[in-house]
């Protein structure tokens, strides 16, 4: 096998998520490449949540439509994921749930019962019915008690039921590994990652009680992938947070928000490293996280704010404020479901509308978006650098999916860039004056005084103002000082390097446009798709100047949002009409699989303008 | 620094307020406190919000920040607690700080960052012609209102209490020398400071006039009121001082009480920062990072 997908279902707060690091870390261990998907409910416990592992010879950063393995700890995973297990593939599932029948499951959502009742025929079918459908499909059903496996190990190691039953994640992965063929060498080791001391050595024990029970043999084996050092293994939030300290973060602001949050807390939890002693603040709401941190800016420390839509909707009053005193500002924008709170733990790339002219009146701001882990840390970097080299608004937008996913990199993917071009006056002891904070330039550019800068002061308005910072309603001065703002969009424009503005994967007469975290499965669904090209948008705003390479091509946009926003822009910008827009709005990933049936459609010219892609669970 | 006079901490920049207007009184209180107090003007800045009261900040000779309609505190704490040497006041209108600022208000409160905040309050929305504002009355009804004001009025100084200010005072706009004393006061109390300035507004407010206030007035302390808490009471002596607080803070109408109404010594937010952030002031967010960044340690979690 080249390449596999693991998958986890059951209750939140049950340990799924150990789960799944602990079997990405395992296969990690055993050199290959992965990267893991996290889909979760708005709910501390109870509700339904799962994870994918897929692994891979090759660095990998997307994910499939079925999956080669499921692990259902409860009933509900049984009956959600009914049609996500290839033909072929494995169920391993409790035996105990198939007493149940589809009402008993209180958290499932009425529309799947209704759903699998039509199906049936059943008013409530039992899941032993469900487990026939997985059967009729060819997946194999290999039932596994976990809990009773949990207390059999459990007495045999002289430990009560209950604190055995705290190792169900880890019989859940020895189990998997077990039955691939793994060896337990790595689970061991990814044991000692993720647990210490007393409860280390349970579950090492534990794992290795599961390696000695007798197994079926399944059709297929995972086996060593050789060992590759060095490698490390995080989530884009945790790339983002890593990448705004390598950038010089000191001062961070937030309100509680998903799936934004995890960035901050990140950051308060590492300020002992040398280097991140940044300041977190959590405010009252986004208005303040976004109006402390243009304080702090002011002051010239680098300030940040992370949040997601419904946080960013308070937040567009005082980004127009940092645009209008011309104040470096950084706002990560995690994206999910909306409108309104929509789905908060979902993923959407809906906000790139709002991102680009969200408030009112005219600022300049930039806005770039990441695709991936590697490039979350190293936008981190850039937003900030072109904060202050700009002194506006960058807006660096990420979303759920990249938020939560987490992947396998080699560690010099994580690079610390070498970015300045910071514009300031540098303070003399005889003072900075005269000096004026909004004085003309030809790249729009005046030079920054910090406040608290010994030797002057000076003012700021978010009035109009003139050069000096005083209130001015004069239609002159008013001209001068918005051609001054603006010119910076221009000059950045200019400056930014091509690169960092978009990258041209492939040319071909089928041209993919694409933006955000699209970019893994696009490229990897490329492999798949000769004659389609890809172009990666990685810098929003400022546009990017592309109308010649769109020239004579058949263009198509695949995006997360339901009306084709990059669609949109494309054609405002460059008045090359796009032929076809791929979309999907139910909050679930774009999987490999469909990325592809929709660009062979495309390819034979079979597509319909509007292309919707409804996957997932 | 060269030794400065009052005058250096006046702007040339002309007030536009109306005549008679009781921010007049404020400013001057204002520059003469800074002057007492010897502030480097590069070492103290002046945040305000919108309104007629937020273009003080144009007047003075010191760094200012006139910001967002209601957003003048969390802009202020931001810069003072990435320079926690500045020092920073933080001005605005009724409006302003109790009415659509009303959120940042309670939640300045939780942190106590060391800072003071002015409290313009001449209870209409002048800039906007005269509606009522937060602290107008119930049923009270000033010449620009077409109707009586139909909601209540907020306390500010209950209001500052329940939140946790740690100094809570009242001055009025035409005592200035009284309430120069309060500005210098507040800005030397170690942590965030509450002045609420009653304020007339001779152009829309033809209740609450100077001619009205003028035989309410009193001060505070001249009756043998003493607004410390010292640390260390027992819970029936702070029952005490919280009654004696409340009795005088809803004080209104015949008699009212101007000066310090609360002074307490609580942990300030930048002392508080310090359990996570252990060189916290001494390096401080503004400073910029001074140490190349660890990043080789901080990936060791990640490590596979």
């Amino acid at each position: 096998m080249d390449e596999f997908t693991w998958r986890v279902g059951g209750p939140q707060g049950g340990g799924i998520e150990t789960a799944a690091t602990l079997f990405a870390r395992a296969v990690a261990k055993g050199g290959w490449w992965v990267a893991t998907k996290r889909e979760y409910h708005s709910n501390i416990m109870g509700r339904h949540s799962y994870l994918d592992v897929r692994l891979s010879r090759k660095p990998v950063q997307a994910f499939r439509e079925k999956v080669d393995f499921l692990v259902a700890l409860d009933g509900e995973t049984l009956v959600r994921h009914l049609e996500e297990v290839r033909p072929g593939g494995v169920l391993l599932y409790d035996p105990r749930v198939l007493d149940l029948t589809v009402h008993k499951l209180p958290m499932l959502d009425h529309r799947v019962a209704e759903d699998l009742s039509r199906r049936l025929g059943r008013l409530d079918p039992s899941l032993k019915e469900v487990l026939q459908v997985y059967v009729e499909a060819g997946v194999q059903p290999l039932p596994y008690p976990f809990e009773e496996v949990a207390d059999r190990i459990g007495a045999g190691l002289g430990v009560p039921s209950l604190q055995a039953r705290r190792t169900l994640n880890t019989i859940a992965v020895a189990a998997s590994l077990r039955l691939l063929g793994f060896p337990l060498e790595p689970l061991a080791e990814a044991l000692a990652l993720q647990f210490r001391g007393k409860v280390l050595e349970l579950n090492r024990q534990v794992a290795e009680a599961v390696y000695r029970e007798e197994v079926p043999k399944l059709p297929f084996s995972l086996h060593l992938n050789g060992w590759g050092p060095g490698r490390v293994y995080l989530t884009g939030a945790q790339a983002a947070a890593l990448g705004k300290l390598a950038g010089g973060l000191r001062f961070q602001t937030y309100y509680p928000i998903s799936p934004a949050t995890d960035e901050s807390t990140y950051l308060e939890a590492h300020t002992a490293f040398q280097g991140a002693d940044v300041a977190v603040v959590q405010t009252e709401d986004e208005i303040a996280a976004v109006t402390m941190a243009v304080g702090a800016a002011l002051t010239g420390a680098k300030a940040a704010t992370a949040t997601s839509g419904p946080g960013f909707s308070l937040m567009a009053e005082g980004m127009g404020f940092a645009g209008m005193i011309e104040a470096p500002l950084v706002v990560t924008l995690y994206q999910r479901g909306g409108p309104s709170t929509g789905l908060p733990t979902r993923t959407e790339q809906g906000d790139l509308m709002f991102a680009l002219r969200g408030g009112h009146g005219e600022y300049p701001r930039l806005v770039l978006a990441s695709g991936d882990i590697q490039d979350a840390f190293l936008d981190a970097q850039k937003a900030l650098a072109w904060a202050w080299r700009y002194q506006t608004v960058v807006v660096h937008l990420l979303d759920k999916f990249l938020a939560s996913m987490a992947q396998s990199l080699p560690k010099e993917a994580l690079r610390v860039l070498s970015l300045d071009g910071e514009k300031r006056v540098s303070p003399r002891a005889e003072g900075f004056g005269p000096y004026h904070r909004y004085a003309p330039s030809e790249d729009g550019i005046s030079p920054f005084v910090p406040l608290g800068t010994p030797g002057g002061f000076y003012w700021m308005t978010s009035d109009e103002h003139d050069l000096e910072g005083h209130i001015t309603e004069d239609p002159v001065l008013r001209e001068m000082q918005m051609e001054k703002r603006m010119q910076k969009l221009l000059t950045a424009r200019k400056e930014i390097p091509l690169e960092d503005q978009y990258t041209l994967y492939r040319d071909g007469e089928v041209l993919v446009l694409g933006w955000g975290t699209v970019k893994g499965t696009l490229l990897e669904a490329l492999e798949s798709l000769p004659g389609v090209g890809y172009l990666h948008l990685r810098l929003l705003w400022p546009f990017p100047e592309i109308a010649h390479l769109l020239e004579g091509k058949r263009l198509v946009t695949v995006e997360h949002n339901y009306s084709g926003q990059l669609a949109d822009l494309v054609q405002q910008e460059t008045l090359k009409r796009v032929h076809h827009r791929v979309v999907k709005y139910n909050g679930r990933p774009i999987t490999l699989d469909e990325a592809v049936e929709a660009l062979l459609a495309v390819r034979s010219g079979q597509a319909p303008e509007r292309l919707v892609l409804r996957k997932g669970v | 620094m060269l030794e400065l006079k009052l005058a250096d901490y006046k702007a040339e920049k002309q007030p536009d307020w109306c005549p008679g207007c009781g921010d007049y009184g404020i400013l001057s209180a204002l520059q003469m406190a800074l002057f007492e107090l010897r502030k480097d003007p590069s070492q103290t800045v002046v945040f305000s919000g919108i309104g007629c009261s937020a273009k003080t900040p144009h007047y003075l000779n010191v760094y200012g920040v006139h910001t967002l309609h209601g957003r003048v505190l969390p802009v202020a704490q931001g810069a003072k607690l990435a320079n926690p040497h500045l020092t920073v006041v933080a001005v605005g209108g009724d409006g302003d700080g109790l009415g659509i600022g009303a959120g940042h208000f309670v939640a300045a409160g939780r942190r106590n960052v060391d800072m003071l905040y002015i409290l313009y309050d001449n209870e209409v929305y002048g800039l906007t012609k005269g509606q009522a504002g937060p602290t107008l009355g119930l049923g009270e009804k000033t010449k620009s209102l077409p109707k009586p004001n139909p909601q209540g009025r907020i306390n500010p100084l209950l209001l500052a209490f329940a939140a946790g200010y740690t100094w809570i005072a009242r001055g009025y706009a035409y005592d200035v020398k009284g309430l120069k004393e309060l500005i210098k006061e507040g800005i030397q109390h170690p942590g965030l400071a509450f002045l609420h300035v009653l304020q007339p507004c001779p152009t829309y407010n033809d209740l609450h006039t100077k001619e009205w206030f003028a035989p309410r007035l009193y001060r505070l302390q001249e009756e043998g009121y003493d607004p410390l808490v010292p640390e260390g009471l027992t819970p029936e002596e702070l029952d005490r001082k919280m009654a004696q607080f409340q009795e005088k803070a809803v004080e209104w109408g015949e008699r009212i009480p101007t000066g310090v109404f609360w002074k307490a010594q609580l942990p300030t937010f930048e002392e508080r920062l310090k359990a996570y952030l252990p060189r916290y002031p001494e390096v401080y967010p503004a400073l910029g990072q001074r140490e190349p960044l660890d990043l080789e340690g901080l990936l060791q979690e990640f490590a596979l």
